[in-house]
C-alpha cells in the first residue's frame, strides 16, 4: 500500500509540477512559450560557469578515492567506529556520503546486495542514502554558480549534518526495525 | 586560509602520496583526467535540465504560483532567513528550492537552488564570500529533506526487498531530526564566526 502511493507519487510528481505550472499561466494570460524561453535561456550560462568549480571537486574527490587513500583511511577508523556502535561494513558508505552521490549509491547497493534489502544493515544503509544529499557537490555547485570561493563555516555545517544523518540512521534504525 | 583549500589541496596530496608508496603511481594521471572530462559531461547534463526549470520557473513566477507558495511557507522561513528582505525575490527562490526538494522534484532542486544563490548573490556585499543566508541555505540543502526518496525505494526494490517503501517513515524521521541539528549548528556557527 505504502510503496503503492509512493512510486505513484514519485512517478506523477514532475509531469503534474508542469501541468500545474503551464495551466496556471495560461489562466493568468502569461505568454508561456516566451516566458520558458526567457527564463531558460539562464540555463546555460550557469551550467558554464560551474565548470571550473565541479572540475576541481571532482579531480581532487576521485584521486583521493581511486588511489586507496580513501579505503587505506576507513580501514583505519572501522574498528575505532566499531566501539561505539558503528557497524564496520557501513563505515565506507558514511565517508563516501558526504564526497561523491554516485560512489554512495554503488557503496549501498552492495551492502543492499550482500545483506539483503530487508536485512537491518540493509534498511540502514538505505536511510542513509535517502535521508542527506552530496555536501561536496552542492556546495561546489551552488557556490560555484555565482562565483564564491570562501565558503565559510558552511563546510563544517555540511559535514555536521551528514554526521548526524548517519549516526541518527544506525541509531533511529535499530530503533525502529530490531524489535 | 580558507578551508576548502586546505581539504581540496589535501585530497589531491594524499591520494597522490599513497599511490606513489604503493607503487600504483601510474593510475593518478588518468584519474585526473577522467575525473576532469566526466565533471565537465556532467556540467552539460546540467545545462538541459537547467534550461528546462528556469523556463518552467519563469512561467510559474509570472503565473503568481512562486507568490501564492512564498506566502504560505513566508511565516516559517522569515525566521530561518532573518536577513532576507520579506518581498526579496531570493525568498522564493529558496521557498521554491526547498519545496522541490521536499516533493522529491529531484533535478528541478539544482537549478532552482542555484537561482535562489544567484538571488542572495544580489544582496551580498562582498562577491566572493559566503552571507550567512547562503550557509544557512546550503546547510538545508545538504540535509536535502525529502518525503519520498525516490531513488533508494526504486534501488531497493529492484534488489529484491518484500517492503521497499518501509524505510520511508524512517528516513523522513532521520532527515527532519538531522535539518534541525543542522539549523542549531549553523546557528552557533554563525554566532562564533561573526563574533571573532
Amino acid at each position: 500500500m505504502m510503496l503503492e502511493v509512493c512510486t505513484e507519487l514519485s512517478i506523477w510528481a514532475i509531469p503534474m509540477a508542469i501541468v500545474i505550472i503551464i495551466l496556471s499561466g495560461l489562466w493568468s494570460k502569461v505568454k508561456v512559450y516566451e516566458a520558458f524561453v526567457e527564463g531558460a535561456s539562464e540555463g546555460f550560462y550557469t551550467a558554464v560557469r560551474i565548470m571550473p568549480f565541479l572540475v576541481a571537486m571532482m579531480v581532487s574527490i576521485s584521486v583521493f578515492r581511486d588511489s586507496g587513500a580513501m579505503q587505506f583511511m576507513i580501514n583505519y577508523l572501522s574498528p575505532c567506529l566499531s566501539l561505539v556502535g558503528i557497524p564496520e561494513v557501513l563505515v565506507p558508505l558514511g565517508i563516501m556520503k558526504p564526497l561523491s552521490g554516485t560512489g554512495a549509491l554503488g557503496l549501498a547497493t552492495e551492502v543492499l546486495n550482500q545483506f539483503g534489502p530487508d536485512s537491518l544493515y540493509g534498511r540502514i544503509a538505505s536511510t542513509i542514502t535517502g535521508s542527506t544529499d552530496t555536501t561536496f557537490y552542492i556546495l561546489t555547485v551552488y557556490f560555484g554558480a555565482v562565483g564564491i570561493t570562501n565558503p565559510r563555516y558552511s563546510i563544517y555545517v555540511g559535514l555536521f549534518g551528514d554526521m548526524v544523518g548517519f549516526i541518527s540512521s544506525i541509531y533511529i534504525c535499530r530503533l525502529i526495525f530490531t524489535n | 586560509m580558507n578551508m576548502i583549500n586546505i581539504i581540496w589541496a589535501s585530497f589531491l596530496l594524499t591520494g597522490i602520496i599513497y599511490a606513489a608508496i604503493n607503487g600504483n603511481i601510474d593510475m593518478i594521471t588518468n584519474s585526473v583526467i577522467t575525473a576532469a572530462e566526466s565533471s565537465v559531461n556532467l556540467s552539460f547534463k546540467l545545462v538541459g535540465v537547467m534550461c528546462l526549470w528556469l523556463g518552467l520557473m519563469k512561467i510559474a513566477d509570472k503565473a503568481g504560483i512562486v507568490k501564492i507558495i512564498t506566502t504560505i511557507l513566508q511565516p516559517v522561513m522569515k525566521q530561518i532567513f532573518r536577513n532576507i528582505p520579506e518581498d526579496h525575490p531570493a525568498m522564493g527562490a529558496i521557498i521554491m528550492t526547498i519545496s522541490a526538494n521536499m516533493l522529491g522534484l529531484g533535478n528541478a532542486v539544482t537549478p532552482l537552488g542555484i537561482k535562489a544563490m544567484q538571488e542572495m548573490q544580489s544582496l551580498n556585499s562582498n562577491k566572493a564570500v559566503a552571507t550567512p543566508a547562503m550557509c544557512t541555505f546550503l546547510a538545508i540543502c545538504t540535509t536535502g529533506f525529502t518525503i519520498v526518496p525516490a531513488t533508494v525505494i526504486a534501488l531497493r526494490s529492484a534488489v529484491g526487498s518484500v517492503s521497499p517503501a518501509e524505510i520511508v517513515g524512517v528516513t523522513i524521521i532521520v532527515s527532519l531530526f538531522t535539518t534541525v541539528m543542522v539549523l542549531i549548528f549553523d546557528f552557533f556557527c554563525r554566532i562564533i564566526y561573526f563574533r571573532m
